[in-house]
């Protein structure tokens, strides 16, 4: 999709991993998965080209990139009064008319009237790792309106030129030019359990079985680690669930009042409850096997289950931690005659 | 306690029930504790043998390991293992292995064994098509050995052909006979066992580090073999069930027949009737040779000697056929799934080098199943109860002639003790005075009985002596699954959950439901549609009733046990070798089987009125 470059506004299906520089990693992921099938809330991104023309309209009056490469690593005082300066700059700055009129339509395309969506930033740097070390993961759940949506988009823009952010990149000597931040605004779902998934076990490095993390309410309070999630544990290939750990879930996060997200204490009963049964938990598996055949390794997913039963996927990331340890050495070589492998059992050497 | 806790109770620690000292006096020297013991570990063999054990129904164990070890010590010469020593106190049966730990002397028996085990390995398809030869020679000759009786007047026949030979003489030879080929069947059952047991490991112990969190039933359901003789029976009732709606018989099967009279009404109805009756044979002659335990017991009766397991499971197969149901076993799609299992399976590995060495141990352990699973009809079943039925006759021989009072009473002689009695009854009948046995035996008879009774109140410890810091005998970890895990988790019994039983996971799925605590077949008319089987031992011949229940659980048993394996070809939540479920379960209690997890959990009554 090279045409993207010249659109402030992309659509998940439209776009795909490939497309990381103009739409992040984030945006990529998602529509790579509505294209592939994946059910997922459906939503657009505004791309790092709608980012460059706002970056373009406030280069106009003052330089912005100059200024950050300018700025020397250990100067924290600098870098914060450059950070605090910008962050500004990108809260008050006019948005170019182009940009503007493309994400309101798009957001009146997404729903009628005033959909409640969340919008996320979509770091385009490689690793995703490097996106946390540098603040460049905020998520924000039901944005209520057009302003408030707004207003968002700009936090996740500003969070380039947050504190954190210079300085992560400074002290790398990574290229100015080449900073853009796209933001993914879709459509909220309102969850009633939510977790993540890892085709791979995080414990053992197993890819035979699926774990599956959750808990009441929105993701946001397992991916925290704030409410110690549900925990299943299922043979990738079998089904077989073979753990069930039901942990007792205080609390849950929903929507609050007027946009925003609240924590309510749980009743007893409810805090025991599984938060997914059998049914869910093998379509959950399902869709995990179907995601890590897609993308051909394991994933790490975040899903959530909508008050109707509908599950969706928020995200879908390559698992990093166990494909990096992978060692090159085999389990056990084959051998010239097969039956010496007996040996292991019988020979008293291993 | 505490300072303590690496070490079980020293055998010389454990006191004789009171009131069982004779019973246990009466065992054979050799499997009666000594002090030498105490430097030793043993562990009580649940697994086959666990209820307290009749004193003949003791020679299974002493005829099964000299087999056994003849097999490890002497045949294939296992590296690192010998046989297994046993002891009996308490009417239960204690083992310890013999472990081998002298380097050179491992490395003496690797060689060995490389030459020999791999030669059955090679020749295995040959091998085993020759076993069966064998097996069912030495059935034939179990079979041939005629009724022991004693006429009053030898028959004229002997005159006539000078045969020299008097009957008595006849009752040492049956049962000499009878006893040898018992003894030589354990040899039989042992040539394959451990090497087939071995094979099937190597691919659970690659599957173990390939893939460290599978769970142990998806390695068995990759080996699982097709043809497996464990099916059998249950496949013949469910051709009798088809062969009676065929021949439109099948209205005389319901819930609530007396099987007699059913035999007796279908001699009566004419072609179709006896035509249904021809085909019950063929069924019976072999595959209801299976009995309903585990075949070390004699009182576990065969489907042939009480038929009502199978004709049990008649009318819900019937019910099935007329509504048009497939209720045989789909082979070929069975065939398919294994296959794309292991398939799947071999996919997720990393590379092309554990590729390979996966397909060499799947080949392998495809090629050993059958034996693995077969052997057992063979052995455990067919021949076990052709030998116990057979001590039954001299049971009632001799109860006929005084000696005690019921054939069944024969069973609490040690087979020494009946070989005396015997002898006894051919002095008697051959000098034409009484046997002095009626005037010894009952008295005994009764002693043992109570000893029984005393015993099965009894618990025993789990284990004995100095626990091992290693458990690296491969014949204990394969034949018990008995690992340094599992005797902490014993060692730490003090925090057990009352409400909680652990066992192997035999085939997943989680079902609560009402407790059916089955003690033997004679109750499995108690069994109503969706209860939970509670009972000692499951094995393939209840297969028959799994499309009744909904999930089962068992005293003993191992994640490969026969019924785990049955289990998981009907998909019943199961959980097995639970140790003490038919004890700790009450009948009717509300419980809950995590077949995943092999965990039972009896539901208490708050829990119930909370979830009303």
């Amino acid at each position: 999709m090279p045409d993207l470059i010249d659109r402030p506004v992309a659509w998940f299906a439209d776009i795909g991993l490939a497309d990381r520089p103009a739409v992040g990693g984030k945006g990529g992921s998602l529509g790579e998965l509505t294209q592939a099938g994946i059910p997922v809330p459906p939503g657009f991104v505004v791309t790092t080209h709608g980012f460059e023309l706002f970056l373009e309209a406030m280069e106009h009056h003052r330089p912005v990139r100059g200024l950050v490469a300018d700025l020397a690593p250990d100067d924290l005082d600098t870098i914060r009064s450059v950070s605090q300066e910008l962050r500004h700059r990108v809260e008050q700055e006019p948005l170019p008319a182009t940009v503007r009129k493309a994400v309101e339509e798009a957001y009146a395309r997404l729903g009628s009237g005033d959909e409640a969506v969340a919008v996320r930033s979509s770091a385009t740097t490689e690793d995703a790792d490097d996106a946390s070390f540098a603040g460049l993961q905020d998520t924000f759940l039901w944005v209520m309106n057009t302003e408030e949506m707004f207003a968002r988009l700009r936090e996740c823009w500003g969070s380039l030129y947050s504190v954190e952010s210079i300085a992560y990149r400074r002290k790398h000597s990574l290229p100015e030019d080449n900073v853009a931040m796209a933001v993914v605004v879709q459509q909220m779902v309102d969850a009633r359990s939510a977790g993540v998934m890892f085709t791979r076990s995080p414990t053992s490095g197993d890819k035979s079985v699926i774990t599956i993390e959750g808990a009441w309410g929105l993701g946001s309070s397992v991916v925290s680690g704030e409410v110690t999630p549900d925990r299943w544990v299922i043979g990738k290939i079998t089904g077989d669930i073979a753990t069930r750990d039901i942990s007792d879930k205080h609390a849950m996060q929903i929507q609050a009042e007027g946009g925003g997200i609240r924590e309510v204490e749980l009743e007893a009963k409810q805090r025991t409850t599984p938060c997914l049964n059998d049914e869910e938990l093998l379509a959950l598996r399902d869709i995990g096997r179907r995601v890590e055949r897609h993308y051909g390794k394991p994933q790490d997913i975040e899903w959530a289950i909508s008050q109707s039963g509908q599950i969706l996927l928020l995200q879908s990331r390559p698992e990093t931690v166990w494909a990096m340890r992978d060692a090159t050495k085999p389990v056990k070589p084959p051998e010239s005659n097969p039956l010496k492998h007996v040996m292991t059992i019988f020979g008293g050497t291993q | 306690m505490a300072g303590d806790a690496k070490s079980f109770p020293l055998p010389s620690s454990v006191r004789k029930v009171p009131g069982t000292e004779r019973a246990q006096e009466a065992l054979p020297y050799y499997t009666q504790f000594t002090p030498e013991d105490d430097d030793r570990f043993w562990f009580y063999n649940s697994m086959h043998f666990p209820e307290p054990m009749h004193h003949f129904d003791l020679v299974t164990a002493e005829a099964a390991y000299c087999a056994l070890g003849a097999f490890n010590t002497r045949v294939h010469v296992l590296p690192t293992t010998k046989g297994i020593d046993h002891r009996v106190i308490n009417g239960r049966v204690y083992i310890g292995g013999v472990p081998v730990t002298d380097p050179n002397e491992i490395a003496m028996r690797q060689e060995k064994f490389q030459a020999r085990a791999f030669y059955y390995y090679e020749n295995w398809e040959e091998l085993y098509a020759q076993w069966k030869d064998k097996m069912k020679a030495l059935i034939a000759d179990a079979q041939a050995l005629p009724r022991p009786v004693l006429p009053e007047w030898e028959p004229i026949k002997t005159t006539h052909t000078g045969k020299g030979v008097a009957s008595n003489h006849a009752l040492l030879d049956i049962y000499r006979k009878q006893l040898e080929g018992y003894f030589r069947m354990w040899h039989h059952h042992f040539e394959f066992l451990l090497l087939g047991y071995g094979a099937y490991l190597t691919f659970f112990d690659f599957c173990k580090r390939a893939f460290p969190e599978i769970s142990d039933q998806a390695i068995s359901r990759m080996v699982a073999g097709m043809e497996a003789e464990i099916f059998k029976p249950d496949e013949e009732v469910k051709r009798l069930a088809r062969r009676a709606v065929e021949l439109g018989v099948d209205q005389h099967f319901h819930d609530d027949m007396v099987i007699e009279d059913v035999l007796g009404t279908l001699d009566q109805l004419g072609e179709n009737g006896r035509e249904w009756l021809s085909e019950l044979e063929v069924s019976r002659n072999p595959w209801f040779n299976v009995n309903v335990g585990d075949g070390f017991y004699h009182y576990h009766r065969s489907w042939n000697d009480d038929l009502s397991m199978p004709f049990a499971a008649l009318p819900g197969y019937i019910e099935k056929v007329r509504a048009g149901e497939t209720i045989e076993r789909p082979m070929d799609r069975l065939v398919e799934e294994r296959d794309q299992l292991v398939a799947d399976y071999r996919e997720l590995l990393d590379n092309d080098e554990d590729k390979a060495t996966y397909d060499q141990l799947i080949h392998l352990a495809h090629r050993v199943f059958p034996y693995v699973e077969g052997h057992k009809f063979y052995c455990e079943h067919w021949y076990t109860n052709l030998f116990f039925n057979k001590i039954r006759e001299f049971g009632a021989l001799l109860a006929e002639h005084g000696f005690f009072e019921q054939e069944e009473d024969v069973f609490h002689l040690t087979h020494y003790e009946l070989e005396s009695a015997i002898i006894d009854l051919m002095l008697a009948w051959s000098s034409g005075s009484e046997p002095l046995g009626p005037k010894r035996w009952p008295a005994i008879v009764q002693d043992r009985k109570q000893a029984i009774d005393l015993w099965a109140r009894n618990t025993v410890p789990p284990a004995l002596g100095m626990v091992p810091d290693v458990i690296d005998d491969p014949a204990i970890v394969m034949l018990w699954g008995i690992t340094r895990d599992n005797l902490d988790s014993w060692l730490d019994t003090g925090e057990q959950n009352q409400k909680e039983l652990k066992g192997f996971a035999a085939c997943s799925g989680i079902v609560e439901g009402t407790a059916r605590v089955v003690r033997s077949v004679k109750e499995i008319g108690r069994l109503e549609q969706g209860d939970i089987l509670v009972c000692q031992v499951t094995n393939p011949t209840w297969a028959p009733i799994f499309q009744k229940i909904s999930a089962a659980v068992s005293d003993i048993g191992g994640s490969m046990s026969h019924m785990a394996i049955v289990a998981r070809e009907y998909d019943l939540p199961a959980v097995v070798g639970t140790g003490s479920a038919t004890s700790r379960i009450q009948d009717g209690q509300r419980i809950r089987v995590d077949g995943g997890r092999g965990l039972v959990t009896i539901l208490d009554e708050e829990e119930l009125l909370e979830n009303a």
